[in-house]
């Protein structure tokens, strides 16, 4: 009996954020007493997995696995979780896990709770907060199920070291092919993903014009953040969808999110409130964002987002 | 079939009842859910350019039926609402499930997630259940003959995939435009009065989860407001206090 652990990554390089999960994991293994087994994708560097404290590493490398196609590795982690017999399966809680995780949920009879935010109060019966209501509260769900997937929120749990000497097995695995074929992928080049970012520039319909956002992308680029934006600002054509952050865009779970001439609308802030520190640049005091922020400027964007970007270059070159 | 969910407009204050066991529900007004809307929308594209037929469902007590008359209005053929309190994500699915495997449908579109449970597992379980292709985060979809390619956003782009029907998606932004959003006019509503209407009874139960209670976030601690000519102090909190630069 374990807990198995799937470790998401891009570009045969793991996401950082399976080291909360691996972390999320241990502190469930003692509830359980059971062992952690992280299992990897065609990833080469699995060694980095160690200092997170799994017992076992099962790593595969099949060239149909190289691409994500959630059927496919829904087939897999289900193989996978029966041969190991785990019956308590971590994910994180990115697009593509959430999709596979539903497939897999019944190929294994789990319950699947997503959007998880800490270690559950009781394991038997076993019950665990979730994030509900576009964050804006909290449940606790009692799972009947024996076998179950949980996927947890980015930033929620923390990452701790805990370092350990796992058993790596190299493991090859037959499956079924999904009926969804691949046909081609267009990357937006070169910026940061929102979904990875530890900070995220956001900026609203106070930005006047998409003429404007130079200002934005040069701040993100100092800070190695992602830029974002509202909702209109990308109904207007002014930035991507893919921007879009939100109730009904993109959630966004970062350490810093820098919110740019947003008012703060209640669909806005439902979608970013779980970011862990919250700036606001706005010239209206009375704008909504200010209730919800840590740090607040009252202030012209156009004069503050320069002079920032400024200091904040001479900050790091003194810091490094 | 479009499947949608009826949820709390989205200005609607959360609030819990009966010692934070239920949702408080008065006051709120509920709205077809918005990643559905995007999903029906795309259906009525399909019955105006391919003369499709939408049947529209729901899972729901009898507060349930404003939103699928209100699909009704926008373009959908025929209505049904599965009488059964929905309770958890599996005993929707299932439900939902038992109703499509009675007919023969090309294509279901759900949406990505609703947006009071945020769940985002109905779709899938569908699939898996009863054997469809299955796409979510889905942007774009076209169908020719008995094939669909759609678009998909993935972290940092967009995919193309294509696959055979019957297939199900979840719907988000971008499969239709926030202005493609039709709002219901006077025809419509008095057409969707006369459009068939069920109301179906399935005892099936079948739950993983209960939901034993609610709470809401912390007050969240006072803001710290600086001046736009102190920015070295906000560096300075960011780095030192905060520890996020
Ligand atoms: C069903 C539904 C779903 C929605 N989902 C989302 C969602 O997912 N995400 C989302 O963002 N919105 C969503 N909205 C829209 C939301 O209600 C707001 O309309 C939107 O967030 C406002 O965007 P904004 O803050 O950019 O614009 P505004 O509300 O117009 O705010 C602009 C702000 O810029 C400030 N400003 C102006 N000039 C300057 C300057 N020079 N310097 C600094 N500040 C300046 C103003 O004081 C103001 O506060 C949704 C709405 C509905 C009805």
């Amino acid at each position: 009996m374990s807990i198995l652990v799937y470790i998401e990554s891009n570009e045969n390089e793991i996401k950082k954020s399976s080291f909360e999960l691996l972390s999320y994991a241990k502190e469930l293994s003692k509830k359980l007493s059971l062992e952690v087994i992280a299992l990897v994708i065609n990833c080469s560097n699995i060694l980095t997995l160690q200092e997170f404290g799994p017992d076992k590493i099962l790593s595969i490398n099949q060239t149909k696995l190289n691409l994500f196609n959630a059927q496919n590795y829904a087939e897999l982690i289900s193989n996978v979780s029966k041969s190991t017999g785990a019956k308590n399966i971590i994910i994180s809680d990115s697009v593509n896990c959430k999709y596979l995780a539903s497939l897999l949920s019944v190929k294994i009879n789990a319950a699947f709770i997503s959007n998880v935010v800490s270690i559950p109060s009781s394991i038997s019966p076993f019950i665990v907060k979730r994030s509900t209501f576009s964050n804006k509260a909290f449940c606790d769900i009692k799972i009947n199920s024996d076998i179950k997937i949980l996927s947890i929120s980015k930033n929620s749990f923390g990452v701790n070291k805990n370092k350990s000497e796992p058993i790596i097995e190299n493991i090859e695995n037959d499956f079924i092919e999904s009926g969804i074929i691949f046909e081609s992928v267009e990357l937006s080049s070169g910026s940061v993903r929102i979904e990875d970012a530890d900070i995220v520039v956001s900026a609203g319909r106070g930005m006047k014009g998409p003429e404007n956002w130079n200002i934005i992308e040069d701040l993100a680029k100092t800070l190695n953040a992602a830029t974002a934006c509202s909702k209109p600002v990308s109904d207007l054509g002014w930035r991507p969808h893919s921007e879009h952050v939100g109730q009904t865009g993109k959630p966004v779970s970062t350490n810093l999110y820098i919110a740019i001439g947003i008012s703060g609308a209640i669909q806005h802030l439902a979608g970013v409130s779980s970011s862990k520190v919250k700036v606001v640049i706005n010239t209206d005091p009375e704008a909504p964002f200010f209730k919800v922020a840590d740090y607040g400027i009252v202030g012209d964007a156009f004069d503050v987002v320069p002079k920032l970007n400024e200091k904040l270059k001479v900050f790091q070159a003194e810091n490094n | 079939m479009v499947c949608v969910s009826c949820v709390p407009e989205t200005t609607s204050k959360i609030n819990f009842t009966n010692n934070n066991t239920e949702f408080d529900s008065s006051q709120v007004q509920y709205v077809i859910n918005p990643n559905d809307e995007f999903g029906l929308t795309r259906a009525v594209w399909f019955k105006e350019n391919d003369g499709a037929e939408i049947d529209v469902i729901s899972v729901g007590l009898e507060n349930t039926d404003q939103i699928l008359r209100k699909a009704l209005a926008i373009g959908a053929d025929r209505g049904y609402r599965i009488n059964q309190e929905p309770t958890d994500s599996y005993q929707v699915a299932k439900l939902l499930s038992n109703h499509i495997s009675k007919h023969n449908y090309d294509l279901v579109i759900a949406g990505r997630e609703s947006i009071d449970y945020n769940g985002g597992m109905v779709p899938g379980i569908i699939a898996e259940i009863l054997h469809f292709n299955y796409v979510t985060n889905c942007v774009d979809l076209k169908i020719n003959e008995n094939k669909a390619k759609i678009k998909r956003e993935i972290e940092g782009g967009i995919e193309t995939l294509s696959c055979k029907l019957p297939l199900i998606i979840g719907a988000q932004k971008g499969l239709v435009e926030e202005s493609d959003l039709k709002i219901p006019n006077m025809r419509g509503i008095m057409q969707a009065r006369s459009k068939p209407f069920e109301i179906i009874e399935d005892n099936t139960v079948e739950t993983k989860t209960n939901t034993i209670s609610f709470s809401k976030p912390d007050n969240h601690k006072e803001i710290k407001l600086l001046s736009p000519d102190n920015l070295d102090e906000l560096i300075d909190l960011l780095h030192n206090e905060a520890k996020v630069i």
